[in-house]
């Protein structure tokens, strides 16, 4: 309680400060005028130095010195207030999770841009375009771009590519036609605008919003696959966008009669060139970045800079070259990830991550806060009842049959179809957002008489589908799942079969190569891997770069060392035994990560179905949250789960083989009559059953007689220490089973591994080596 | 031995491939590229570590069963063949199939095979009944480590429970069809093939 009506106090001192200071920075330069300059978040205070031309009259010791600092200091102000307003909206969860972030930062804004207006008589703030092209969109997108989930977004790069291109080509056009019909029909009453006009606001309001889509799906958890669309839509539409926008500029500029045939084909190749162009400047780009990285072993520490840098140049340079920028410092993101992730130093990964989200959420925060109070200005406010109701009605009614008639020419040819509900959260989610009034700003005012009327409008839509659709969307989303959701309970049997189909079809999806284009994929992978990596990774991160060996690799190796250590101290004590039960240095130390659930054992409330919610292990199709948030910074909570299963795959397999070698019989009958005389004997943790042994983690027939002591000794024979590490490999022996006579002698443990043909096993054993010296 | 000559397709075999499964032809011979693939020995067949080295098997929690599944009882070698019967089972079941001629045996694909398949992940030594064992050990791969042995066995108690009707314990295949006829089995285990 304290904290908050601190941050209330902190809030209001703020905004009196600002207040004070802009009534004070009014009264010295009203003198000077009042227009509004691009530069500078659109003070209007000029620079003029020296206002005060009063004589000296002696030393001052102390001056208030507002011309010197003015510029940096309301900047520097300015974001404080931002982030001030974004901790008054993170205050209370239940609101935030009703009322998505944005649109309450937009209403403070409004809050903020009356209070300004009430001091000023005329808003000194609006969010120009040359700030929000040039100093928040870069940031915010790079962040997309660098954060996006490579493996989803190009395998649905043609879904996206659909709904980006045709998508908005679709509704630029049937708003601008549309709205032109009804201005025809005399809707809008008495403007002076025209078809082109029309056609340009239409290309410009069409586009959805990046920035508003993130904001609004952090809330709403929507399938991966669903949220890429989305996602992926709202960065690449940036190249139609674009050359919509300088088309139908040109096209208004050269008036409507000189618009032939030639001209249009211009247009339609500058889609490309720009979009093409765009992107090629986006890759030169991260080509760049990783070929920096690689050499920046010995500066690690002003390794993160360049990413920044290269990244803001990549938009800049489109910027210059007319091509589409967003689509630039996006795939300088995209391509560039893999290869810093794997060169940098840790340390320096985590704070490009972090660093990242923090401009990127900055930079939000000031958009919407901006965007609320540019609103607050009756100067651009103009009103066309027919105009905005129509504008609304046009870009909802437009987008729902554009995507559901898209969606079904697409889903003739995707292997997994998009279904109703996921239709409808993308046309619902098809937000507008800053992009959308950052380009309306940019609009000459001679050209365009009706600006006002396209700003103000612009403001109403950008209002509209951030708060109105960003409140309801969770609602709806909800209702519709519920509605879809069955009737019936299921039963345990049912959600276990359930959950071992998954299973199966992931399985076999990946036994018959079925994820996305093979064939391409392929190609690339190894066109990749031969070039590429060797071109642009450091030689040390290239070894470690499989995504197995990466899971295996965050295997607890303090589990594995202390196992070491155990081993080497107890084998001390327990050398002149054999048969060793060593029931205290455990293998499963390695394996076992967590402790047995006790209370969980105890209480009365055993609910089987309950416990198989929690527990069952999600098949890849099952992870429903997407991985792409603005605020959160998760590792992937999939990688224990994951971790387990390889364990537990590995050891079975080792142990399958080294029977399939060593003779004993496979056969599952043998086993269960020691399996039953096991019983008693108390688990700990996790017991593993492979398919063909029952092999309970504490007893290995194979090991049989063999004492620690030789064990170890065989390991150091082979030079290998690495080999006690691997936790595949249990240890003692179970005093009641019987192990089977082992022929002759005892091949070692060692020399099986080393002829184990599975490969995984040796180059795992090879990483670890490397990574113990 | 020729073994490079086996390992084109001969469209005498396509033929009967596509007669026996069901696929395309442009499936098979896709499927076979992806076959051909895996095959690293080029001895026309694979083995279990041929599967094994798929590494998002390792990953998978059934993943070495259903390896053991493309492997005929005892054999450690799976042909062309042999592959794309297993693969058969998982083809969306079309409408027109269902009017194919009655004479011809029951299609890999149809509801009953599917299930079967399905069944026979569980039962491993070939009876007809999944037993408690066998169920327990089923779900202690799809299991987290935070369940202890008791747990699970009352949830596999509860399991056989519910499903078995002739009081024998375990689960039979009926029961087993019995206890899934809600589930829409031809959608959840069935994936698209590229055509």
């Amino acid at each position: 309680m304290a904290c908050r009506t601190c941050l209330w106090l902190l809030g209001t001192t703020f905004f009196t400060c600002t207040v004070r200071l802009v009534v004070e920075g009014t009264e010295v330069g009203a003198t000077q005028g009042s227009h509004p300059e691009p530069g500078v978040v659109g003070s209007n205070h000029s620079q003029a130095g020296g206002g005060h031309g009063s004589s000296i009259s002696g030393i001052q010791i102390v001056t208030f010195k507002w011309h010197h600092v003015e510029a940096p200091y309301l900047i520097a102000l300015w974001i404080l207030v931002a982030g001030v307003s974004k901790m008054v909206v993170e205050l209370n969860h239940n609101l935030t999770s009703v009322i998505p972030e944005s649109a309450l930062l937009i209403i403070i804004g409004w809050i903020l841009g009356g209070i300004i207006y009430g001091a000023d008589k005329m808003q000194t703030f609006t969010l120009t375009p040359t700030v929000f092209f040039f100093y928040l969109l870069p940031q915010v997108i790079l962040d997309a771009g660098y954060f996006m989930p490579n493996k989803l977004f190009f395998s649905n790069m043609g879904a996206i590519l659909v709904y980006a291109v045709i998508g908005t080509c679709w509704n630029a056009a049937t708003v601008g036609l549309g709205l032109w019909g009804c201005w025809l029909g005399g809707a809008m009453g008495d403007i002076d605008i025209g078809l082109l006009q029309f056609l340009l606001f239409g290309s410009l309001i069409a586009a959805v919003d990046p920035v508003a889509v993130i904001a609004v799906f952090e809330e709403v958890h929507v399938n991966e696959v669903l949220f890429i669309m989305v996602f992926g839509e709202s960065l690449l539409n940036d190249g139609v966008t674009v050359v919509l926008f300088n088309v139908f500029d040109a096209f208004v500029s050269l008036g409507g009669a000189e618009i032939d045939a030639v001209e249009i084909i211009k247009g339609i190749i500058s889609f490309f060139v720009v979009a093409f162009g765009g992107s090629l400047v986006g890759i030169i780009f991260a080509l760049l970045i990783s070929l920096l990285t690689r050499c920046t072993k010995n500066i690690q520490i002003i390794e993160p800079g360049f990413i920044f840098i290269l990244g803001y140049l990549s938009y800049l340079t489109a910027e210059m070259l007319s091509l589409s920028a967003i689509l630039s410092i996006v795939f300088c993101g995209i391509c560039c990830q893999k290869y810093i992730n794997a060169n940098m130093d840790e340390r320096s990964v985590t704070t490009v991550r972090y660093v990242m989200k923090v401009l990127a959420n900055g930079s939000e925060t000031i958009i919407f806060v901006f965007l609320g109070i540019s609103a607050i200005d009756p100067a651009v406010w103009v009103w066309n009842t027919g105009f905005i109701l129509l504008t609304l009605l046009f870009i909802f009614v437009f987008r729902f049959i554009g995507v559901f008639l898209l969606t079904w020419i697409l889903n003739k040819y995707r292997l997994v179809p998009l279904e109703f509900i996921d239709q409808v959260v993308m046309s619902y989610g098809g937000l507008r957002g800053a992009v959308a009034y950052g380009l309306v700003a940019m609009l000459d005012e001679n050209k365009f008489k009706e600006k006002n009327l396209m700003v103000s409008t612009t403001l109403i839509v950008v209002y509209f589908t951030v708060m109105l659709q960003g409140i309801t969307m969770k609602p709806l989303v909800t209702w519709l799942k519920v509605k879809r959701a069955a009737v019936t309970e299921l039963t345990l049997a049912e959600k276990i079969q359930n959950r071992t189909f998954d299973h199966m079809l992931v399985a076999i999806e990946d036994i018959s190569g079925q994820i996305g284009h093979n064939y391409m994929r392929d190609k690339w992978h190894n066109f990749e891997e031969r070039w590429l990596c060797w071109f642009l990774m450091k030689p040390s991160a290239r070894k470690s770069r499989d995504y197995i060996f990466n899971i295996f690799h965050q295997l607890n190796l303090k589990d594995a060392m202390s196992y070491v250590k155990e081993v080497r101290a107890t084998h001390k004590v327990r050398e002149s035994h054999d048969n060793l039960i060593l029931q205290d240095i455990v293998p499963s130390v390695c394996l076992d990560m967590h402790e047995q659930d006790l209370t969980m054992r105890e209480s009365e409330d055993f609910n089987a179905h309950h416990l198989l919610q929690q527990h069952l292990y999600r098949g890849r199709k099952q992870v429903l949250k997407h991985r792409y948030s603005r605020s959160h910074l998760e590792t992937n909570r999939d990688e224990n789960e994951v971790q387990e299963i390889f364990q537990r795959t590995m050891r079975s397999r080792l142990e399958s083989f080294k029977s399939a070698k060593m003779g004993v019989a496979p056969a599952k009958k043998i086993q269960t009559k020691h399996q039953k005389k096991d019983k008693p004997q108390k688990v700990r943790g996790e017991g593993t059953f492979s398919p063909f042994l029952h092999v309970r983690p504490h007893s290995h027939p194979l090991i049989g007689n063999v004492s620690l002591k030789k064990h170890y000794d065989m390991m150091k024979m082979y030079g290998n220490h690495v080999f006690d590490t691997i936790p595949l490999i249990p240890v003692q022996p179970l005093p009641q089973a019987r192990p089977p006579q082992l022929r002759g002698h005892q091949p070692p443990v060692v020399c099986i591994i080393i002829q184990s043909h599975s490969k995984a096993i040796s180059r795992i054993c090879l990483i670890l080596e490397n990574r113990l010296d | 031995m020729g073994s490079r000559a086996s390992t084109l397709l001969r469209e005498e075999e396509i033929e009967e491939i596509k007669k026996e499964t069901g696929f395309s032809h442009s499936q098979i011979t896709r499927l076979y590229s992806r076959f051909t693939s895996l095959d690293k020995g080029e001895n026309g067949t694979l083995s279990r570590e041929d599967f094994q080295r798929i590494p998002e098997l390792a990953i998978n929690p059934l993943g070495d069963r259903i390896i053991n599944a493309f492997f005929p009882e005892g054999e450690d070698q799976v042909n062309f063949r042999g592959f794309m019967r297993t693969l058969a089972h998982f083809r969306p079941i079309e409408d027109n199939e269902k009017n194919k001629d009655p004479i011809a045996s029951e299609p890999l694909n149809s509801r009953s095979n599917k299930l079967l398949f399905a069944f026979r992940l569980y039962d491993l030594d070939r009876d007809d009944k999944i037993s408690r064992d066998e169920l327990l050990q089923v779900l202690r791969m799809m299991v987290g480590v935070n369940i202890s042995d008791e747990q699970l066995g009352s949830i596999a108690d509860r399991t056989i429970q519910e499903a078995d009707q002739n009081g024998d314990n375990s689960i039979s295949f009926n029961e087993f069809i019995k206890v899934l006829e809600k589930v829409d089995v031809e959608q959840k285990m069935s994936i698209r093939f590229l055509h």
